[in-house]
């Protein structure tokens, strides 16, 4: 029979550091991408005046929120298949949190489907609400989690969880999951802007210069406190003190790019946003993956928690073969579906259309 | 950890994912099999120019799309359950087991979702090529990330191509190629392949059938139901083959699953194969029909073959692994394995009848087997359950065969946290079914309207 034991750590090999680039790199992708989607569900309720308005808003992203979402179960499996004790310790770890965002997702990906299967307006609402808390709560947990990676959560030693429920949401947990939801939101603004047109893009142009400061307020006081926790003595991430600055200066400009009309050039700075801050959380987390709050000792590294070299080695020659297909095709679909999306003169109902 | 009345996570993490597993498995067949079935239909339509094949495969294309998200969504619980639920089982098997499932991420899901997203939205956007390659590379899609779920099972029925690392406990990959190429997956992946084109074709049969009853676009659903009959007799034929020869494979490698697939006590020669029994499964039944020699045909492909009993395995397994009990659940192993296979052999039927109808010509008048095949909608969905429940609860205790019990596989979570996740996910599951039924049927049953040239020239502003 099989007891598992957990090794003292040693510093990472140059393959374990390539893994851990990787899964923050699926991670970046996949808030990236579905930040927006996320985004464009929060703000469904807040752009909209009509139906019309809505079904411009979904069908903005409509071709490619499933691909989008697609880089979370890749980065799941590739947490599960480079960091077993990552992946099992998170997952079970966060239990009740990870089957809140489960349960949001669920029903958002379905309400993108059912919703226009019945022309009922109370039918509709429901799925539109739907949308909304399915692309609200993870938004919000998502910045939790990662928060609570790095400023620990109850492990003792072997990796064994000993706190429960209450212990991830902490001040700083809750302040990096506002963060994270108040950044996604403007991201699915500046996507709007960008992919819609007519009044659904005014408003998405105008918001800019409210969401912009409040994602900006927030993330200074994360980032600020991320920093400060970050010269306690026991921790050892990289903490490079330009990236912040540089995220936030860039943040800053979001509410103006998006006012001189530059649709483009504020998506492309949300989207930066977005990769500085996970980048951020990533190095101060290096070469740690799961800080404990129980003890500096407790906390999970990467040393400890990959697999076998030889398991890492084939799948980075899978991931290399097949990595830039992927991003080809994904590619692909965006260029296809370049052309905002605008209010139809006439608009058959969503139920009479074949697919 | 025990809750009120001595439930222990353990029984409930087992619950969770019987119940994740077999809803999303009704699902993930369907849109394997109904995908490539649209597909072809799609390229009947843009080759012969025909419109019955235009319109259908629109018809079944939305039908496709509404069972397509609900497996999307459950996909995600399949996967994270194996770290909420299962954490000590994903550290020993991560290595080896951590890898299929990511690459079934990178090479089927991106694929499958990538494309379909092109062919929903891409109709008078994307030439008719195009269009119609998107719908084929998203089917592939399907089943490719069939192969990388089904290696990854594979392992755990029979693990190959590792080791026990000394240090850490995990069982870790020595050979990649070995995990791929398992014997154990080979057999398995073909079985679920044929049964997943059969759950399209006869779900596909039935529909067509039920509208060819009530005389509604006769033409048109005739020519389907005439597809969909060669296909479900050329599957059912192939799930019938693989699973026969995944069979002779079971005896060798897990010859306990073997035995309590029929509950069978003491080692036999020319064993004999019970249709069903009625009382219990001790060995002393009130009432049973036997075949005989059937199930050393079926377990050795001899007529005199040896099959080795329920009672001399258990001694074995205690000699090789130590004390415990080592023999499955029996009339689950029982009931689901002669059930999943009398559901296979109704569908040959259904198929054979089928097409000896339409060579006779007669498959539109006769009322009796287009009733039938209404009737059997269901079957391929029962079927595929079955066999998923009988190859899970007959590799019991083991979670991974010879290496890792169940027991020790859970993890260390609160009872508590465990119901809530299993109540949560079971209401929402419930909830999706009735809404997905509905749904289904009110579009199933709504005959598709002639199509005017219109709409295919000209991309839809909003299509959700």
């Amino acid at each position: 029979m099989p007891h598992l034991h957990v090794l003292a750590s040693t510093s990472p090999s140059g393959l374990q550091q390539l893994w851990f680039v990787l899964i923050a790199v699926l991670w970046l992708g996949y808030f990236f991408l579905e930040g927006f989607d996320f985004g464009v569900g929060i703000l469904l309720p807040f752009f909209s005046q009509d139906d019309t308005d809505r079904r411009v808003m979904i069908n903005t992203i409509g071709p490619v929120w499933d691909g989008n979402e697609v880089w979370l179960l890749t980065a799941g499996g590739a947490t599960f298949a480079a960091f077993p004790l990552w992946y099992a310790t998170v997952f079970s770890g966060f239990y009740l949190a990870l089957f809140v965002v489960l349960a949001a997702l669920i029903f958002r990906g379905m309400a993108f489907e059912m919703r226009g299967k019945k022309d009922d307006a109370s039918w509709r609402t429901w799925w539109d609400r739907a949308i909304f808390w399915g692309s609200a709560l993870p938004a919000l947990l998502w910045g939790v989690a990662f928060a609570d990676f790095l400023h620990g959560v109850p492990i003792a030693a072997g990796a064994t969880w000993t706190g429960n429920f209450f212990d991830l949401v902490k001040p700083y947990a809750l302040l990096g999951g506002l963060t994270t939801l108040s950044l996604f939101t403007l991201h699915g603004a500046t996507f709007l802007g960008l992919k819609a047109d007519g009044d659904v893009r005014e408003r998405a142009r105008r918001s800019g210069l409210i969401l912009a400061p409040t994602a900006s307020v927030l993330m200074l006081g994360f980032l600020t406190w991320t920093y400060v926790s970050a010269h306690t003595t026991h921790h050892n991430g990289l903490v490079p003190p330009f990236l912040p600055i540089l995220g936030l200066i860039v943040l800053a400009g979001v509410g103006w790019l998006m006012r001189e009309h530059l649709e483009g050039w504020a998506f492309v700075a949300t989207a930066l946003v977005i990769v500085i801050l996970f980048v951020t959380l990533f190095l101060n987390l290096y070469p740690r993956v799961l800080v404990s709050s129980v003890s500096p000792h407790f906390s999970l590294t990467l040393s400890q928690a990959a697999s076998q070299p030889y398991t890492l080695k084939v799948m980075s020659w899978v991931a290399l073969i097949f990595t830039p297909f992927v991003l080809l095709y994904q590619s692909w679909t965006y260029w296809i579906f370049r052309k905002r999306v605008s209010r139809p003169d006439t608009l058959p109902a969503p139920s009479e259309i074949g697919s | 950890m025990a809750l009120l009345g001595g439930i222990t996570t353990l029984t409930l993490a087992r619950w969770q994912f019987g119940v994740t597993t077999v809803f999303h498995f009704l699902f993930v067949p369907l849109t394997i099999g109904l995908g490539f079935l649209v597909a072809c239909l799609q390229t009947a339509a843009y080759r012969t120019k025909d419109e019955h094949y235009d319109r259908m495969a629109r018809f079944f294309g939305k039908l496709f799309l509404i069972n397509f998200a609900i497996g999307v969504v459950t996909g995600i619980v399949q996967e994270f359950q194996f770290g909420m639920d299962w954490s000590s089982y994903s550290v020993f098997v991560g290595n080896i087991f951590g890898a299929p499932l990511a690459i079934e991420g990178l090479l089927a899901f991106f694929m499958e979702s990538t494309f379909l997203g092109i062919w929903i939205f891409g109709r008078g956007r994307v030439s008719k090529r195009v269009h119609l390659a998107s719908i084929w590379l998203a089917s592939l899609g399907t089943m490719l990330s069939a192969v990388f779920i089904l290696a990854a099972n594979a392992w755990m029925q029979h693990p190959v191509g590792f080791k026990i690392d000394r240090a850490t406990g995990q069982a870790v990959m020595t050979n990649f190629w070995a995990v791929i190429t398992n014997s154990t997956f080979f057999g398995a992946y073909f079985h679920v392949l044929f049964a997943a084109l059969l759950t399209g074709a006869v779900f596909m049969l039935a529909i067509a059938a039920w509208h060819i009853r009530r005389d509604q676009q006769k033409t048109t659903f005739t020519k389907v139901a005439r597809i969909a009959i060669v296909v479900t007799l050329l599957s059912a034929l192939g799930t019938c083959f693989m699973g026969d020869t995944q069979a002779r494979q079971m005896d060798v490698q897990q010859p306990m699953k073997m035995a309590a697939a029929e509950a069978l006590y003491n080692t036999s020669d020319g064993a004999s194969f019970s249709l069903l029994t009625i009382g219990d499964l001790t060995g002393n039944p009130i009432f049973q029909i036997r075949v005989p020699h059937l199930l050393s045909l079926i377990a050795d492909n001899s007529w005199n073959g040896q099959v080795k009993g329920i009672k001399q395995l258990q001694a074995a397994d205690v000699k090789k692994f130590g004390p415990g009990n080592y023999v499955p659940i029996l009339w689950i192993t029982y009931w689901s394995f002669r059930l999943m296979v009398g559901l296979g052999l109704l569908m040959i039927a259904l198929g054979g009848f089928g097409l000896w109808l339409v060579r006779k010509r007669r498959l539109d008048t006769s009322a009796w087997f287009l009733r039938f095949a209404s009737l059997m909608l269901l079957a391929p969905f029962l079927a595929n359950s079955l066999g998923w429940i009988f190859t899970e609860e007959g590799r019991q205790p083991w979670v991974v065969y010879g290496l890792l019990k169940t027991s020790q596989a859970v993890s260390n979570v609160s009872v508590g946290y465990v119901a809530t996740s299993l109540i949560g996910f079971t209401a929402i599951y419930t909830f999706l079914a009735v809404l997905e039924i509905g749904l289904m049927v009110k579009v199933a049953r709504k005959a598709p309207e002639e199509l005017s040239a219109r709409d295919d020239e000209r991309p839809l502003e909003l299509v959700y």
